[in-house]
């Protein structure tokens, strides 16, 4: 005992899980839905995600550092998982020099602003992108071609985008029908779209991988893919002309990325699981509701900053059950 | 399309109107008398809201003054007797005459006097620190040097030296609120009467154990000698519980205690060098 | 499908090295240091001088007021001095210190080992040698038994739970007792069933204790009276609070006492000293604690005498590890870091575990990323992220809204944040603020 003695006070051990910890594994579980774009997309995938981690990673090192004063905690891993969000949600060819305007919206604007990493109200990448959709709306919605698709096309529509632009134009929707991928197309991520939100099922599994590693609950995605199930499939049953199948809604544009990886985020989620239920179902809702009577064809990005608002609030009247509670 | 208009004017105008008789009976009605004093009192106040009075903020304050009708338990410490004596004369009452105070920090145990005993590692605050243990030394009288006195004050007058490890205040920016004093687990800060030049004398120490043990822990503790008690003309000085305390208000700042204090538990501030006293103190300070 | 808790709950490392370790009796120590005050309540008042020779188990500081309970002297010797001794927390505590000569016992207690079964004794004569022997809570909350067993008016016990859960991580004691003492902590079970008066008893012992479940269930089999419930392993079982849930599926509410739903829970230490007062007249001066760590070289369980230093039961394990960073009275989770190895074993001392340096210090504290793993943790359905907010800001109202009394500070909250934020440490200073505030209201 050569030094002295530390005195705290209890508990003096501590989980080995760390924020850390925490954000890597979220980068683990977007791995697969990442390598999935780089052979879809090829390098241009990979190109876009670099320069978003390194554009997010460089603002919050340089605003912490010069502008905020503090010791920068670009370390923790949460510009990297901001990066990897934000690059997930635009085209495979974007410009770089938007890309960056996007990282700096999402870091500045969205989380530096705030106060930071947990102060945030909304979540960063989604501030980044609708401000990049916004801004730029016809290069985020211009989509490259997968590589397997026809070599003879240069862009490619997603399939709700399809949908939205045919029925603006008046085109009943069987004939629509007709130009759809199929289920297994999109399940799989052969179609067109933003990097991560091509391929449902690579989501889904990192996805399980988070839910494994207690990153994330159940709660918000089963809440948000149910409520747009039920949704859409009430209109689906009433009206099944006019339109389409609940499983295409949930598979199809940013559901599962969104779902998964957006509205999960912990800073701007509510604390509990009844809350996150309530959260999950008011983002569902939206999204149908933008999706269906909205003039943007997909609405899950402004469903989630929507719910975000509303988080403080679920938060102030969610309580968890007490024990001993009066019931 | 100018009738569209002229219909627009008359039905707008029309509901401008109810609506102002509305807010008019409605303001009538719920209206509260409030004495136009309080608002003039709150007016003569330095509007710190520090709370030194003892009252919820300034306003509060002006309140109690009106309602009281009586000044003599009331008092502005960041005023002074120049605001009250304003106040007084606003309500035509007489005010008490204070003499202004400062904070002073009873406790000297510095990294280098108090040596370190242990570590600790949880929430840096006082309060926290206090409940758990008696603190990082092996005094547990001292100052702890987290700084909840710091947060506390309103007026930036005091501030934690990062090498002696305790709290300094500012004398010229204190206003004797008393929000350290209340803050400190510890109850090391007192508020003492201000001299002429800052000048202070007082005992830097809390520490009631006996006097072996005391020094043990801090080798500038009062041990409790009564020298200075002997020494003292003004009967200012008292020993309680192995522990020297000079009243301010009886204390001529003679500056005999000071010299006869072998533990160097007295301390003089702002004084003039004393040409062979000096000496002696620091050499005793470099001996130990 | 095993019972347990419903709300909350965390599986902290368990490293129970000692559990194999049979119980010796520790050396007497030289000088004994004995605190007058070692249980909630009112301190003892002294009633030896200086000089007084005195035996072992004779009555040195008498109990002082309702809450409140005798203290023994647990060597015999001459009395040193009556003076202010350092206690856990550093502050000095009237302590009363006793030069050890020899070993000589007060001639009513029996020093046989057998099992005596007397169950002559009405309940008050129950009540009145536990309170005599000064016996409290040996769970570490040292809140008197004599009290436990006097139900306010009009509220009537209807089940008594032992609780030999010990779900603090490293801690063995009440498991070796319950190994080597099963006998005498049923009888011991028997007394308090009649103390008050009710006619179930249940022991509650976690799943990771299965040669104590088999034994104790043998033990019992004849009492169908006494039944064991196995519990899944959760940390905070042994919370009165989450004992009586995972037991009887009721809910203490909030505020009250266990008694409240018909139940009084008790440690199985505190059944066994229950046994040794009533039985064999033996008032409460010495107990088991567990001596241990990842470092200690013999992680050991020692029955000890009230007011031995921690150093001589160090001494005995093996020495101090080279690497020590911090010393912990009681488990890990809740136990109390202390300053020195000087200060003595009390009642309520269950354990000692020496922490190497490396994992002594708290991980740097991070902003709260309102991941709401405290949420999920907090036993109690709190949420330890805004209670912290609201004491750090010390917005007591709101503390007080959001039930920061009913906090058990177990510590479930700070284990689990991967922030490393120090919640329970803002906790513990809003609940005490928010009680001072309370009882003003009510004065």
């Amino acid at each position: 005992m050569s030094n002295v003695l530390t005195i705290s006070p209890s508990p003096h051990v501590h989980t080995d899980d760390s924020v850390r910890k925490i954000m890597y594994r979220v980068v683990l579980a977007m791995l697969p839905a990442l390598a999935w774009s780089v052979f879809v997309f090829g390098l241009d995938a990979l190109r876009v995600t670099l320069i978003a981690v390194a554009a997010c990673m460089a603002f919050e090192y340089l605003i912490q550092r010069f502008v905020m004063k503090v010791t920068p905690s670009v370390n923790d891993g949460s510009a990297l998982v901001t990066g990897i969000l934000l690059a997930f949600n635009v085209p495979a060819d974007l410009p770089w020099w938007i890309l960056v305007l996007g990282a700096f919206v999402a870091v500045a604007v969205a989380k530096l602003s705030f106060g930071g990493l947990g102060s945030n109200i909304f979540n960063p990448a989604l501030v980044g992108r609708v401000f990049l959709l916004i801004s730029f709306p016809v290069q985020m919605t211009t989509w490259p071609v997968t590589k397997q698709a026809a070599v003879d096309a240069t862009t490619a529509a997603t399939p709700l985008g399809l949908i939205k632009e045919g029925i603006l134009n008046g085109k009943p929707l069987n004939e629509l029908m007709g130009t759809l991928p199929s289920t297994s197309d999109m399940l799989l991520g052969n179609i067109g779209g933003s990097l991560g939100e091509v391929s449902a099922l690579m989501l889904l599994l990192g996805g399980l991988y988070m839910l494994w590693k207690k990153v994330i609950t159940w709660h918000t995605p089963v809440a948000i893919l149910g409520s747009m199930f039920v949704f859409g499939g009430i209109f689906w049953f009433v009206d099944p002309e006019a339109y389409l199948t609940p499983v295409f809604h949930l598979l199809a544009g940013g559901a599962m990325l969104g779902a998964i990886f957006m509205a999960t985020d912990m800073v701007t989620s509510p604390m509990t699981g009844k809350g996150q239920l309530i959260y999950g179902v008011g983002i569902g809702v939206i999204t149908m509701c933008i999706r269906l009577f909205g003039s943007y064809p997909e609405g899950i990005s402004f469903a989630i900053l929507i719910m975000n608002g509303f988080t403080p609030l679920i938060n102030a009247y969610v309580k968890p059950k007490r024990f001993g509670g009066q019931k | 399309m100018s009738i569209t208009i002229v219909y627009t004017v008359i039905t707008l105008s029309a509901i401008g109107t109810l609506s102002a008789v509305v807010l008019y009976f409605v303001a009538q009605k719920f209206k509260v008398y409030e004495d136009p004093r309080i608002d003039q009192v709150e007016a003569a106040l330095p509007g710190a809201n520090c709370g030194g009075c003892g009252h919820a903020g300034c306003r509060a304050f002006a309140e109690a003054c009106v309602k009281e009708n009586d000044l003599s338990n009331l008092f502005c410490p960041v005023g002074g007797n120049e605001c009250m004596s304003g106040v007084a004369g606003i309500l035509g009452l007489e005010a008490v005459k204070k003499d202004p105070r400062v904070a002073v920090v009873r406790c000297n145990g510095t990294c280098e006097y108090r040596p370190k005993t242990s570590n600790f590692d949880g929430a840096t605050t006082c309060a926290i620190a206090s409940s758990l243990y008696s603190g990082e030394t092996d005094c547990q009288y001292g100052c702890l040097g987290f700084g909840d006195c710091v947060v506390v004050c309103d007026f930036d007058a005091i501030h934690m030296n990062p090498v002696t490890g305790l709290p300094e205040v500012i004398d010229e920016k204190c206003v004797a609120c008393g929000a350290c004093v209340e803050a400190c687990p510890k109850m090391l800060i007192e508020l003492r009467k201000k001299f002429p030049k800052e000048r202070k004398i007082y005992v830097a120490c809390r520490n009631e154990d006996k006097g072996g043990q005391a020094r043990k822990a801090c080798q500038v503790a009062c041990i409790g000698c009564s020298k200075c008690e002997k020494e003292c003309a003004y009967d200012a000085i008292t020993i309680a519980n192995n522990l020297a305390f000079i009243d301010s208000d009886k204390c001529k700042l003679c500056r005999k205690c000071v010299s006869v204090c072998p533990t160097n538990a007295i301390i003089e501030v702002n004084f003039p060098p004393r040409k062979i006293q000096k000496e002696t103190t620091e050499s005793t300070t470099v001996n130990q | 499908m095993l019972k347990t808790f419903k709300i909350g709950g965390v599986h902290p490392a368990e490293n129970k090295f000692s559990s194999g370790r049979e119980i010796e009796a520790l050396a007497l120590p030289k000088t004994a240091f004995i605190p007058v005050g070692q249980h909630i309540g009112a301190p003892a008042a002294p009633v030896v001088k200086k000089g007084d020779k005195v035996k072992t188990g004779q009555v040195i500081a008498q109990s002082n007021g309702f809450v409140s309970v005798n203290i023994h002297s647990s060597v015999s010797g001459t009395v040193k001095k009556i003076d202010l001794i350092p206690d856990a927390s550093g502050y000095a505590k009237q302590g009363i210190v006793i030069d050890v000569e020899g070993d000589e016992w007060l001639e009513t207690i029996d020093r046989s080992e057998t099992l005596v079964n007397d169950f002559s004794f009405t309940g008050e004569e129950i009540i009145q040698k536990i309170k005599e022997a000064g016996i409290v809570g040996m769970g570490g909350a040292t809140f008197p038994t004599h009290v436990k067993l006097v139900p306010p008016k009009g509220m009537k016990a209807g089940l008594l739970i032992i609780n030999g859960v010990e779900c603090e991580p490293y801690l063995t004691s009440d498991h070796r007792l319950m190994l080597e003492k099963a006998d005498e902590i049923v009888v011991g079970t028997r007394l308090l069933m009649k103390a008050l008066n009710v006619e179930k008893a249940v022991i509650g012992i976690e799943n990771n204790k299965p040669d104590a479940i088999r034994l104790l269930k043998e033990k019992v089999a004849a009492y169908p009276a006494i039944s064991i419930t196995p519990l899944k392993v959760k940390y905070p079982q042994g919370g009165e609070k989450q004992l009586i849930k995972a037991v009887t599926g009721k809910e203490v509410p909030s505020g009250a006492l266990p008694i409240a739903v018909g139940c009084v829970v008790s440690n199985v230490g505190t059944a066994f000293a229950v046994y040794e007062a009533v039985q064999k007249n033996k008032p409460l001066f010495e107990r088991v604690v567990t001596v241990t760590g990842k470092s200690v070289k013999q992680p050991s369980n020692f029955k000890v005498r009230i007011g031995t230093p921690a150093s001589e039961l160090l001494e005995a394990a093996g020495g101090l590890p080279d690497d020590t960073g911090k010393i912990i009275s009681g488990g890990p989770m809740m136990g109390k870091a202390v300053t020195s190895l000087e200060i003595p074993v009390t009642k309520g001392t269950s354990g000692l575990l020496l922490v190497p340096g490396a994992e002594a210090r708290r991980d740097g504290r991070m902003a709260c990323i309102r991941c709401s793993r405290c949420v999920t943790a907090c036993p109690m359905g709190l949420e330890p992220y805004l209670l912290m907010t609201a004491s750090e800001k010390q917005i007591w109202e709101r503390a007080e809204k959001e039930k920061v009394m009913d906090c058990i500070e177990c510590g479930s909250c700070s284990y689990t944040c991967p922030s490393s934020r120090p919640l329970l440490d803002y906790i513990r200073l809003g609940k005490g603020k928010v009680g001072q505030i309370i009882r003003s209201r009510k004065n």
